[in-house]
């Protein structure tokens, strides 16, 4: 029992904790639909983008989280502006703006003297310093998120499922699309503290895909999806306590392993 | 009777995609609860027709009016069975979660589902034959179960008119049936069932009405009355043949799928 215990006699241990259930239930529910509308390069590409947004608040010791939002709103509103008319393909626009901004967020931060400290903290995040206003932060914008796609529960369904049927019920898919992209960025966004930039693309597909194997309908995929990112957060957390690794990694690993075991599982289910 | 708006009326529509006119000068008026075929060659215009009843494609000009007011104005009258649904198969929904997704316009798009809205989708399912296939996986059905999942939507909606685009083209037999027995209950419902057919002999037998097209509209009105050699002859040249019993045979081995290729480009 003390083993579970005796991390939590730290305050900032409570709060990471509280921070990477959060993240790791919003990152697996909007993972659903991630996973399902096949945006997973996007969400990877939303997370990158970011970087220069958060190396400029860090910079001027801003507040990340509201670096990082600006950054993915320019992104996307970027991205807008070379797919118009078809100039460039959704995918290459991504592709370049993606490597772009990823350059320029590296370039930004080897300017910085703690470097080395501060790239890993961005990359992989840096759960236990979570003070109390981003807990508050990462609360608010979470549940407003999540609050969203459970009153936009059945448009989102149709618009996913059956674009056609979504047009004839003259449902404003357009509006849905781009509102699921904003939520999707500020999903990111707060993710970033927990899991790191380069990370918080995982968080999103991997619990996701896992619960894909396991499920055969959208309210229950989401439900399984949220417990294995609540649950690979805990479990990362205390890898992380005990054997002194980043926490973005470990709990990424851990949410990689629920993931092999469900593969493995749906194969030998197939085959027996 | 003239007081009284037909469920239909296309008043002088074009339609097509960009630039390019498919269908040109389309008027016509469906009565009330009547079975309309809509026939003529491949890439005639027929799913470009049922594309635009729906609002998936703009009209180039023209008006169309359902019980009198313009298109758009009735959210729920219409529902719509695609020649093939452009669905994602491997989306986690069940054949009940489709038919369930035909009543949430109805039921209100913030609400749940009521015991009237379970009922309809559970004799929707029934009337289809696929009752016992509820809880499967859209994606596990063969073509023809997933085509009466559909249909069963489609009735799901109770819709005043219903769109069938080719329902009987590349299905098996009881989805045939399933889908003739579909056509005679919306008869007695008194929905309109506007449906595009390959068989000629099956507009002629089992339809008041037929529409037929080749890029405009080249006759309207009871088989009879339509299917004559001058407007046959309009329609498909020379690929019709009309056997001495009077079966009439359309030789189209590999048909052009042009219509299709353009929605794909429109659709990206």
């Amino acid at each position: 029992m003390s083993f579970l215990l005796e991390p939590l006699t730290y305050e900032f241990m409570q709060r990471g904790l509280l921070a990477s259930v959060i993240v790791g239930v919003l990152c697996a529910v909007m993972g659903t639909y991630v996973v399902l509308r096949g945006m997973a390069f996007l969400g990877d590409a939303m997370a990158h983008a970011i970087l220069p947004g958060v190396a400029i608040a860090y910079i001027l010791k801003g507040d990340l989280l509201i670096g990082a939002g600006v950054a993915a709103v320019a992104v996307a509103l970027t991205i807008g502006l070379f797919t118009r008319d078809g100039a460039v393909k959704e995918d290459t626009a991504i592709g370049i703006l993606f490597a772009a901004a990823l350059s320029l967020g590296v370039a930004l931060i080897s300017t910085m003297q703690t470097y080395a400290v501060d790239l890993s903290h961005i990359l992989f995040g840096n759960v236990l310093g979570v003070s109390v206003s981003d807990l508050w932060l990462i609360g608010g914008l979470s549940f407003a998120i999540l609050l969203t796609v459970a009153i936009l529960y059945k448009p989102f369904l149709v618009i996913s499922f059956d674009p056609v049927l979504a047009a004839t019920l003259r449902l404003p898919s357009e509006l849905l699309r781009n509102l699921m992209l904003v939520l999707l960025a500020l999903t990111v966004v707060v993710s970033l503290q927990t899991v790191g930039v380069s990370l918080a693309a995982a968080m999103l597909v991997t619990p996701a895909a896992t619960a894909y194997l396991l499920t055969r309908r959208l309210l229950p995929m989401m439900i399984v999806s949220a417990a294995i990112g609540a649950l690979s957060s805990v479990m990362g957390l205390y890898i992380s306590y005990y054997f002194n690794v980043v926490s973005g990694s470990a709990i990424v690993l851990t949410a990689t392993l629920f993931f092999l075991f469900a593969f493995i599982w749906k194969r030998f289910k197939k085959q027996y | 009777m003239s007081h009284i708006p037909h469920r239909l009326e296309v008043q002088n529509i074009s339609i097509g995609y960009g630039d390019k006119t498919i269908l040109r000068d389309l008027s016509f008026q469906v009565p009330h609860g009547s079975r309309v075929a809509v026939v003529g060659p491949n890439g005639a215009g027929k799913s470009t027709l049922f594309k635009a009843l729906v609002g998936l494609l703009p009209l180039q000009k023209g008006n169309i009016f359902i019980h009198g007011e313009a298109l758009g104005l009735h959210k729920d009258c219409v529902a719509y069975v695609p020649q093939r649904e452009e669905v994602d198969w491997r989306f986690p929904v069940t054949v009940s979660d489709v038919v369930m997704m035909g009543r949430f316009s109805q039921m209100g798009w913030f609400k749940q589902p009521k015991s009237y809205d379970k009922e309809m989708v559970h004799k929707s399912l029934t009337q289809m034959g696929i009752a016992d296939l509820a809880g499967r996986s859209i994606g596990q059905l063969s073509g023809g179960q997933q085509q009466r999942a559909f249909l069963a939507r489609a009735i799901a909606q109770e819709p005043h008119i219903l769109l069938m685009d080719e329902p009987f083209t590349g299905v098996d037999v009881t989805t045939q049936e399933a889908t003739l027995r579909l056509l005679d209950h919306l008869q007695e419902k008194q929905v309109t069932a506007i449906v595009s057919t390959h068989d000629l002999n099956l507009a002629g037998s089992r339809f008041d009405l037929v529409l037929l097209l080749n890029h405009r509209l080249i006759a309207f009105g009871t088989p009879k009355e339509v299917f004559t050699k001058e407007n046959l002859a309009q329609a498909f040249g020379n690929s019709l043949l009309v056997m001495e019993n009077g079966m009439m045979l359309v030789d189209e081995c590999c048909p052009p799928d042009e219509e299709h290729y353009h929605h794909h480009t429109e659709a990206q």
